[in-house]
């Protein structure tokens, strides 16, 4: 099985990034810098006001930090597996293309995770430095909330691959973004714990990837104990999604562009 | 069935060859061939099949029925490396508009597995070729429907192909532009490049065919040259006469010693003849006055609407 043409398909989309990458890069390091100040300093300082200087045991912007991290590469494997997708699809018909030349289907799919992965890479790199000189980071093991980010990332955006492809117009999009990732944003633990929320909340964030990836991510850059059972159960939950994602957005890639 | 020898050098060889969506049947058992060298043609209306059938020659739709042999090989079982001597200009523009124009090309050409100076290379002398090596380095958007269309035609040549697919090459095009597509696609025939491609322009199966088959409804309706279509399906001359449009004339006996064929349109009378002059003498002779009379060559649009019908396809 031959695999080079997803390399081709990565480096088309390096090719196109390129031409965007210096706004592109600004905006992932000033958007957490605007997060972090405005919710972080801003409102943490009326959260942790008084005797309750803390929230589980650290300031605010250090609780907030690595749940945002964690939803940012969710919005960002989410607005990369949605529109550019179906338009290379349907609407400017680069596959149809591609599939001219001897690249299979399952390279452009394969090569389109590969973009995702770097993408949230990029994204995630960003704003871990930011989290840096805003010290938020706690021990050199919140390095390992880079990985960590970025399978959360993919998470989503394997799956997503798999609903786009079986999209016919763009109105799916405004669902999945309303029904989905909006409310997993404010509801999955990235402002404040799951467990403060009614129980049909609760279950509703954890059946999804957000809270496992904050869960998992909070843990590495506040360097905080998580019991080994409940880290394999995250991890399990996040290498699921990605892997039955990948699995249906192959499917779903075969099924739209191989007839 | 299944065991039909491949005449060894055709580079298509297509036996009862089906597609079907469905229910719907778009080709309904064609048999053809393309022979190395030549421009092979499929002329037919909208919806006649012949989109269907190009996608199943560049590999890229799955054969329903019959068999299909392209440069030797099966589509089913050898699409990639049949893709890989194939270069295909699909009907739409199918442009990548968010890279430039000479990186339409270049990343074309590393999609057939050249390497990154090869690309390059190859892309520029394909701009050259087609005329658009000052626009490089623009975007892709703003180009002329000539210009796109050019740039499509030359990404399908990065790989240097065997066998090039035109869908409708020139659809959409004005003059000028089509005549400098004309102009390539010629001097790729020359060069020995064997081309096969679509088209409802009839002017354009004239100039590029060397061989055609008219397609309808998913059938191929009749096969030839064009000077061969002419020849069968229609007469050397068509005298064209226009009437008054109150005149209610009798055409009763007209064809009588005028005309093989007379057809009747809205606004005037078509009489297919192997002697336009004598046609327009014996008219007059019966007493009827056109408002006005043009004798021409018969070509390859009478031979299209008399097997494909005048009504309108959808």
């Amino acid at each position: 099985m031959s695999l080079g043409g997803a390399a081709v398909v990565l480096e088309r989309d390096l090719l196109n990034y390129r031409r965007t990458w210096r706004g592109s890069l600004i905006v992932s390091f000033i958007s957490p810098v605007l997060f972090l100040a405005a919710m972080g300093l801003g409102l943490g300082s009326l959260i942790s006001h008084g005797q309750h200087r803390l929230v589980e045991g650290v300031p605010y912007l250090d609780y907030l930090a690595p749940g945002l991290l964690a939803a940012t590469a969710m919005q960002t494997a989410a607005l990369e597996s949605m529109y550019p997708i179906l338009a290379k699809m349907m609407w400017d018909k680069i596959y149809d293309s591609i599939l001219a030349t001897p690249v299979q289907v399952r390279e452009v799919f394969l090569g389109e995770i590969a973009w995702l992965v770097v993408r949230v890479a990029i994204v995630t790199v960003a704003f871990f430095a930011v989290m840096v000189l805003f010290s938020a980071v706690h021990s050199p093991l919140g390095l390992l909330a880079v990985p960590l980010t970025i399978l959360t990332g993919l998470a989503f955006g394997a799956p997503f691959f798999a609903y786009t492809a079986n999209q016919r117009n763009d109105t799916g999009f405004a669902a999945l973004n309303r029904f989905v990732v909006i409310p997993l944003f404010l509801l999955a633990g990235t402002f404040f714990p799951i467990a403060n929320l009614p129980l049909v909340f609760q279950v509703f964030a954890w059946v999804t990837p957000l809270a496992h990836g904050v869960a998992l991510v909070r843990a590495a850059t506040l360097a905080s104990p998580i019991a080994p059972l409940a880290a394999a159960v995250h991890l399990t939950v996040l290498l699921g999604y990605s892997g039955v994602g990948i699995g249906l957005g192959l499917r779903g890639f075969e099924r739209r562009l191989g007839e | 069935m299944e065991a039909v020898q491949t005449p060894s050098r055709s580079l298509i060889h297509a036996r009862g060859l089906v597609k079907r969506f469905g229910s719907f049947t778009a080709v309904d058992g064609i048999d053809f061939d393309v022979e190395p060298g030549e421009a092979f043609g499929f002329l037919g209306p909208n919806g006649a099949g012949k989109t269907s059938t190009m996608r199943m020659i560049g590999c890229v739709s799955p054969v329903s029925g019959g068999s299909l042999r392209v440069l030797g090989m099966d589509p089913a079982v050898d699409g990639a490396r049949i893709r890989a001597r194939l270069g295909v200009v699909p009907q739409a523009d199918t442009l990548d508009l968010e890279i430039s124009v000479e990186d339409n090309l270049f990343i074309y050409g590393r999609f057939f597995g050249l390497s990154r100076a090869r690309a390059r290379q190859r892309a520029r002398e394909l701009l050259e070729f087609v005329q658009l090596t000052d626009r490089a380095r623009d975007d892709v958007e703003p180009l002329s429907g000539g210009m796109k269309r050019r740039l499509v035609i030359a990404r399908g040549l990065v790989n240097e192909p065997d066998l090039l697919l035109l869908d409708e090459p020139t659809t959409g095009l004005d003059p000028q532009a089509r005549h400098l597509v004309w102009d390539r696609l010629y001097r790729l025939k020359q060069r020995g490049v064997s081309q096969v491609l679509t088209t409802h322009y009839m002017d354009e199966a004239e100039q590029l065919c060397d061989r055609l088959v008219v397609m309808d409804k998913g059938r191929i309706v009749a096969a030839g040259s064009p000077r061969e279509l002419i020849d069968r399906y229609s007469t050397r001359e068509v005298l064209e006469l226009r009437f008054p449009a109150d005149a209610r004339i009798s055409l009763d006996g007209l064809p009588d010693g005028l005309a093989e064929r007379v057809e009747v349109l809205p606004d005037r009378v078509l009489l297919y003849t192997a002697d336009g002059e004598a046609a327009i003498a014996g008219v007059h002779q019966r007493g009827l006055v056109p408002v006005s009379s043009l004798i021409r060559r018969s070509t390859l649009e009478d031979v299209f609407l008399r097997l494909t019908g005048r009504s309108l396809v959808d």
